[in-house]
């Protein structure tokens, strides 16, 4: 069943975001060949693949920045295509995106980017949201002093730790990680994770992450699911993936260099 | 579709010149048309909320303020040198009289406008260009949009309304300089009486002249915006598409610079 009450109270039951026959090609090169996923509310989803599979294409696809050729995405059971556009961005609007390089604004210091959505959503006046903004850089281990700061003065970690305030600003039912580890040292990939995790489980969100770094994955994942060539050739528990018995998943999961999927370099 | 009895590489390189230029034409319309569908849907943000005030102003800013110095400097040197040119040309046929007219009516018609939109074609145009092009790559366009703002209504609607409304601010501005760089070369120089320099000036000089030209300014300024803002926001592929974007903005938005002030000539002073 897919209803959900928005107390918050019932956020544990149901299927949160149902996707079904997503489709999407870039000219003639097919990116999703017919993606099928379920994402059960509360629980948070890694995607897996190498690059290239459409793990990003598939996240832009619900979040609407891409538009996809054929398929349905359903958020709380709402037909999120078949609606007027309207629509649409009030129910995007409850979905908080970490981007694999941050994307933060370069052109506002780091106190408005987080107060970003608030801000345009009028949920916060500005005076009050520069008084709210310590609060969240808080959660991830930030200094208020660090508001004042541009995002080019910060260090990498710091960058996408201000993302992924941003990202948890608005208290948002969905949060979406694309590569949230990329770029980092084991360190400070194990930091951030911890503070996915802290942030997913604090404000009772779905998550989805996408990520090809094993370590990340366990971290942040209670479920997991491998995107090859466009579809989704294996779904499970997230700690399955490394005895999931399944020969492509095994392959990325360790690492190999031989097996099913073969890399496409030229000899 | 080869033809039999003939080289078909014969038949191909006959042909490579017209499917070239069919391509050339399929491709231009197709860019025109791209290109007024997002300046409708640039426009039409103008007037629905909300508004993004900061972004207006900090970019009119851009456009008008810090653009003056060299707008103003530019206009000096061409009031100048149109006077030492005509004195020149004039003194041929004793119609050195005539300088205060010719400088007046070049400057507000042509100069003044065309002048400042090619100079902040290069200056804004591209600035706006790169930066949005450099939101693009870095998905902060995507980002915006994640943070429930749209953003052509954040990024594109306020710089097309900053362009058109501070273009001719610039020109007016660049009319009176170019005037006074008339002035100066024309009483400094060629030993005028002051007086009669302006009192011709202000004889000379009709409305129209210059409205005509605050009006090319608009048009202009929405111009080197909308260029800006669309090869910024199609821009794809890192620091190179962005870099070609940028290019894209001055060299497109510089020739239709020229095309439309011949028609908005043609339009008011054609009879």
């Amino acid at each position: 069943m897919s209803t959900t009450d928005h107390n918050g109270s019932g956020r544990n039951s149901g299927t949160k975001i149902r996707v079904r026959g997503l489709r999407k090609s870039f000219g003639d090169k097919l990116v999703l060949d017919g993606v099928d996923l379920d994402v059960e509310t509360g629980t948070s989803l890694v995607v897996i693949g190498g690059s290239g599979s459409g793990k990003s294409v598939l996240l832009k696809c619900i979040l609407g920045v891409v538009e996809p050729d054929a398929g349905v995405i359903e958020i709380d059971g709402e037909d999120l295509l078949r609606l007027p556009r309207k629509q649409q961005d009030v129910i995007r609007a409850r979905i908080g995106m970490l981007f694999q390089n941050g994307a933060l604004f370069d052109s506002l210091p780091v106190w408005e980017n987080v107060a970003f959505g608030l801000l345009a959503e009028n949920k916060l006046g500005r005076a009050d949201a520069r008084k709210f903004v310590p609060e969240v850089l808080a959660h991830v281990g930030l200094a208020a002093s660090v508001g004042d700061l541009y995002p080019a003065e910060l260090s990498g970690g710091m960058q996408k730790r201000v993302a992924l305030a941003r990202a948890v600003a608005a208290n948002p039912e969905m949060l979406f990680f694309d590569e949230p580890t990329t770029g980092l040292d084991p360190i400070m990939g194990a930091v951030i994770d911890g503070l996915i995790v802290d942030c997913v489980q604090r404000l009772g969100s779905t998550a989805i992450a996408i990520t090809h770094d094993m370590a990340s994955a366990a971290r942040i994942g209670t479920c997991a699911a491998m995107l090859h060539k466009g579809k989704i050739i294996w779904s499970g528990p997230a700690d399955h993936l490394l005895t999931s018995g399944n020969e492509m998943v095994d392959q990325f999961t360790h690492g190999r260099r031989k097996g099913p999927i073969q890399m496409e370099l030229r000899k | 579709m080869r033809a039999v009895g003939w080289a078909p590489d014969m038949i191909d390189s006959l042909l490579t010149p017209v499917a070239l230029l069919g391509r050339a034409v399929i491709s231009v319309t197709r860019s025109t048309g791209r290109l007024t569908l997002f300046l409708f849907e640039g426009l039409s943000h103008i007037f629905r909320p909300p508004f993004y005030g900061r972004m207006f102003w900090s970019s009119f800013a851009e456009f008008s303020y810090f653009s003056l110095p060299m707008v103003a400097l530019i206009a000096l040197f061409t009031g100048m040198v149109l006077a030492l040119q005509s004195a020149t040309g004039l003194s041929r046929f004793n119609a050195e009289s005539e300088i205060a007219n010719l400088v007046v009516i070049s400057m507000t018609r042509e100069l003044g406008p065309v002048l400042t939109a090619v100079m902040i074609a290069g200056r804004v145009g591209a600035a706006t260009a790169a930066q949005i092009g450099t939101m693009r790559v870095t998905d902060q366009i995507d980002a915006l949009t994640t943070l429930s703002t749209n953003p052509m209504k954040y990024l594109v609607a306020p710089r097309l309304l900053a362009g058109t409304l501070a273009l001719p601010i610039l020109v007016l501005v660049a009319d009176v300089v170019g005037v006074a760089g008339g002035y100066l070369v024309s009483v400094f120089k060629f030993g005028f009486a002051s007086e009669v320099y302006l009192s011709n000036t202000l004889n000379f000089m009709t409305t129209l002249d210059v409205v005509s030209g605050l009006v090319k300014g608009a048009v202009f300024g929405l111009l080197v915006a909308l260029l800006g803002c669309y090869n910024g926001y199609r821009s794809r592929g890192g620091a190179e598409g962005v870099g070609s974007a940028t290019t894209a903005s001055v060299v497109v938005a510089s020739v239709l610079i020229f095309v439309f002030d011949y028609i908005i000539t043609e339009l008011f002073f054609s009879r």
